[in-house]
C-alpha cells in the first residue's frame, strides 16, 4: 500500500465475511477495506452475492459471521439507535431504486431528511430538496410522482435521495444497470462530481465497463464469495487468472 | 402435495403470524410514536371505506326487511318487523358483513402495498433512513383498522336500520317515531356492547392478516398478488371464527 493511503482514515473495513442462505454459501471469508476519497469498484457475476455483501455492510442483512466495521463502529454489536446514526453517514442506492411509489419526488427525497433524527436547525429542507434535484439536474420533477417517470430519471432521482445527506459513504448497487450508454456516462460523471464535491468514499457495484474505467480507484473481483483479485482496470486486465480475464473478454 | 405437508404449512404460517402479533404489541408501546402516519392511516382506512360501507349497509337493512316480510305476515307478526331486524341488525349482520367488505378492501389493499414495498425494496429502503418499517408501516395499519372498524360498524348499523325503516314503508306505513322507539325498545346496551367489542378484534385480525401477508410477500410481482389474495381469504375467515368465539364468551357471560 502506498504510505501516503496509509494515514488516511477507514471508512469501511469488512473481514471475513461469511454468508450462506441454506446450503447456497455465497460469501466466504469476505474481506474489503476501503479509504476516505477512495472509489472501489465491486465486479461479480450475477448472484456471486454483491447485493448480499452490501446489505450486510449496511445492516439489513445479518452476516453469519466476520465483522463489518463502518465508520469506526460494528454493525452488528450497535443498538439500533447507533446504528441509524451511522447510516444517517452512510447513502444506499439501491438496485430497484426503491422510490417510495406513494409519494411525490418531494416527499421522497424529505423522507430520509427528516426520519434521520438529525436535529439540524436552522438547515432549510426545502433548499436541500432543490439542491439534491439539482444536482441530478430534475429541477422539474419535484411533485412528480415516481410513476411517471422514467427509468434513468426514477435511477437520477433515487440518485438525489441517496446523497441529500451528504454520506461520507456510498453504496452504488448497479447504478447503470439498465440504462443507455450515455445516460449511464451520466450518472457516472454525476457519481464522481458528487464524491469529489462532498469527499465521499464509494463502493460501486456494477458490471458496466465504463463505470469500471471512469469512477474506480480500485477494483474488487468477488469471485467464489471471496476477493478473488483486486487491482486497478489495467492490472486486471493483464491478469492471466481464467476467471478474471473472462471478466474482459471483448474489452 | 399431500396432507402432511400441508398440515405443515399451515402451522409455519400460524406461527409466524403468532410472532407477527407479538412483534406488534412489544413495538406499538415503544416510542418514536408515528402519530402522523397513524392519523394518515386512520384517514384513508376509514374515510376510504364509508361510501362502501353506507351503500352496503343501506342495501342490507332493505333486502332483509323485504325477505322477512312475507313469513311475518303469515305468522301474523308484521309489527314485530323492526325488533327483530334491529337485534339481527346490530348483534350480528352489520358487524360481520362491515368486517368482510372491511376485509376484502382493506385487508387486500394492504397486503398489495405492503407486498409491493417489499418486492421493490422500499421496505429496506425505509429502514435504512432511520425509520423501523415495522413501526411506521405495520404498527399504524393495524391500530388504523382497529381503531376505525368499529365506527364503521356502528354507521353501518345505523344506515341499515334507516335501510329497513325504507323497507318497512314500502308496503306498509310506520312512522319515523315508531320506529325509532320499536328499535330502542328491542335493542339494549348488552347487545350493543359485545357487539362493538368483537369489531375491534375482527379490525385488528384484518389489520394483522393483512400487514402480515404483504410485510412477508414472496418475491416477484405474483408475490405480491398472492399476498393480497391471502390476506383477503384469510382476514375473512378469521372474522367467522372470531365471531364463533365471540358468541360463546358473550353466551358465558350472560350478555343475552
Ligand atoms: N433473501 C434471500 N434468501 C435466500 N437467498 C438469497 C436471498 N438473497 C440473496 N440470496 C441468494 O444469494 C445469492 C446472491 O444474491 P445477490 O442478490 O447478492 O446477487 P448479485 O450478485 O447482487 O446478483 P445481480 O448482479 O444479479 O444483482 C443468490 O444465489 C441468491 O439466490
Ligand atoms: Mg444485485
Amino acid at each position: 500500500m502506498e504510505p501516503v493511503l496509509q494515514h488516511k482514515e477507514v471508512v469501511l473495513d469488512v473481514s471475513n465475511l461469511c454468508k450462506s442462505f441454506g446450503n447456497n454459501h455465497v460469501l466466504r471469508n469476505f474481506s474489503l477495506r476501503v479509504l476516505k476519497g477512495e472509489n472501489v469498484v465491486v465486479v461479480g457475476k450475477s448472484g456471486s452475492g454483491k447485493s448480499v455483501l452490501i446489505k450486510c455492510i449496511i445492516g439489513l442483512m445479518m452476516a453469519d459471521s466476520g465483522t463489518v466495521i463502518l465508520l469506526g463502529k460494528d454493525v452488528s454489536l450497535i443498538s439500533v439507535n447507533e446504528l441509524d446514526k451511522i447510516r444517517a453517514r452512510v447513502g444506499f442506492l439501491f438496485q430497484s431504486n426503491a422510490l417510495y411509489d406513494s409519494m411525490t419526488v418531494r416527499e421522497n427525497l424529505l423522507f430520509p431528511l427528516r426520519r434521520h433524527w438529525l436535529k439540524r436547525e436552522s438547515t432549510d429542507e426545502e433548499s436541500l430538496v432543490r439542491e439534491a434535484l439539482a444536482n441530478v439536474g430534475l429541477e422539474h420533477t419535484l411533485d412528480m410522482m415516481p410513476a411517471e417517470l422514467s427509468g434513468g430519471m426514477r435511477k437520477r432521482i433515487a440518485l438525489a435521495r441517496t446523497l441529500i445527506l451528504k454520506p461520507q459513504l456510498i453504496l452504488y448497487d448497479e447504478p447503470t444497470t439498465g440504462l443507455d450508454p450515455i445516460t449511464s456516462r451520466e450518472i457516472i460523471a454525476l457519481m464522481n462530481t458528487i464524491s469529489k464535491k462532498y469527499n465521499a468514499a464509494s463502493v460501486i457495484i456494477s458490471h458496466d465497463m465504463n463505470c469500471i474505467k471512469m469512477a474506480a480507484d480500485r477494483v474488487v473481483m468477488l469471485i467464489d464469495g471471496r476477493c478473488y483479485a483486486e487491482g486497478n482496470y489495467e492490472s486486471l486486465k493483464k491478469h492471466d487468472d481464467a476467471k478474471v480475464a473472462a471478466f474482459f473478454e471483448g474489452e | 402435495m399431500n396432507a402432511r405437508n400441508q398440515l405443515k404449512l399451515f402451522l409455519v404460517e400460524a406461527g409466524g403470524m403468532a410472532r407477527f402479533t407479538g412483534n406488534f404489541f412489544t413495538q406499538v408501546f415503544k416510542p418514536r410514536y408515528e402519530t402522523a402516519e397513524l392519523l394518515r392511516q386512520c384517514f384513508r382506512v376509514g374515510y376510504h371505506s364509508l361510501p362502501l360501507i353506507g351503500i352496503t349497509g343501506f342495501i342490507m337493512g332493505l333486502v332483509l326487511t323485504m325477505q322477512l316480510r312475507p313469513s311475518m305476515i303469515e305468522y301474523g307478526v308484521e309489527s314485530q318487523i323492526p325488533a327483530i331486524l334491529s337485534i339481527a341488525l346490530v348483534r350480528e349482520v352489520s358487524p360481520v358483513i362491515t368486517a368482510l367488505i372491511f376485509a376484502g378492501k382493506i385487508g387486500s389493499s394492504m397486503g398489495a402495498e405492503l407486498g409491493s414495498m417489499r418486492v421493490t425494496e422500499q421496505i429496506d429502503a425505509m429502514e435504512v433512513s432511520g425509520t423501523n418499517p415495522f413501526k411506521f408501516l405495520v404498527v399504524t395499519r393495524v391500530l388504523a383498522a382497529t381503531l376505525m372498524l368499529p365506527i364503521l360498524v356502528l354507521l353501518n348499523d345505523v344506515i341499515s336500520l334507516y335501510g329497513a325503516y325504507v323497507g318497512v314503508n314500502i308496503t306498509g306505513h310506520t312512522s319515523v317515531q315508531l320506529f325509532i322507539m320499536q328499535v330502542l325498545d328491542n335493542v339494549s346496551f348488552s347487545d350493543l356492547i359485545p357487539a362493538v367489542v368483537k369489531t375491534f378484534f375482527f379490525g385488528f385480525a384484518v389489520g394483522i392478516v393483512g400487514c402480515y401477508k404483504g410485510y412477508f410477500s414472496k418475491k416477484g410481482t405474483e408475490g405480491v398478488g398472492v399476498s393480497a389474495n391471502s390476506a383477503v381469504v384469510v382476514a375473512s375467515l378469521l372474522v367467522f371464527i372470531i365471531d364463533l368465539i365471540a358468541v360463546q364468551i358473550t353466551d358465558l357471560l350472560g350478555f343475552n
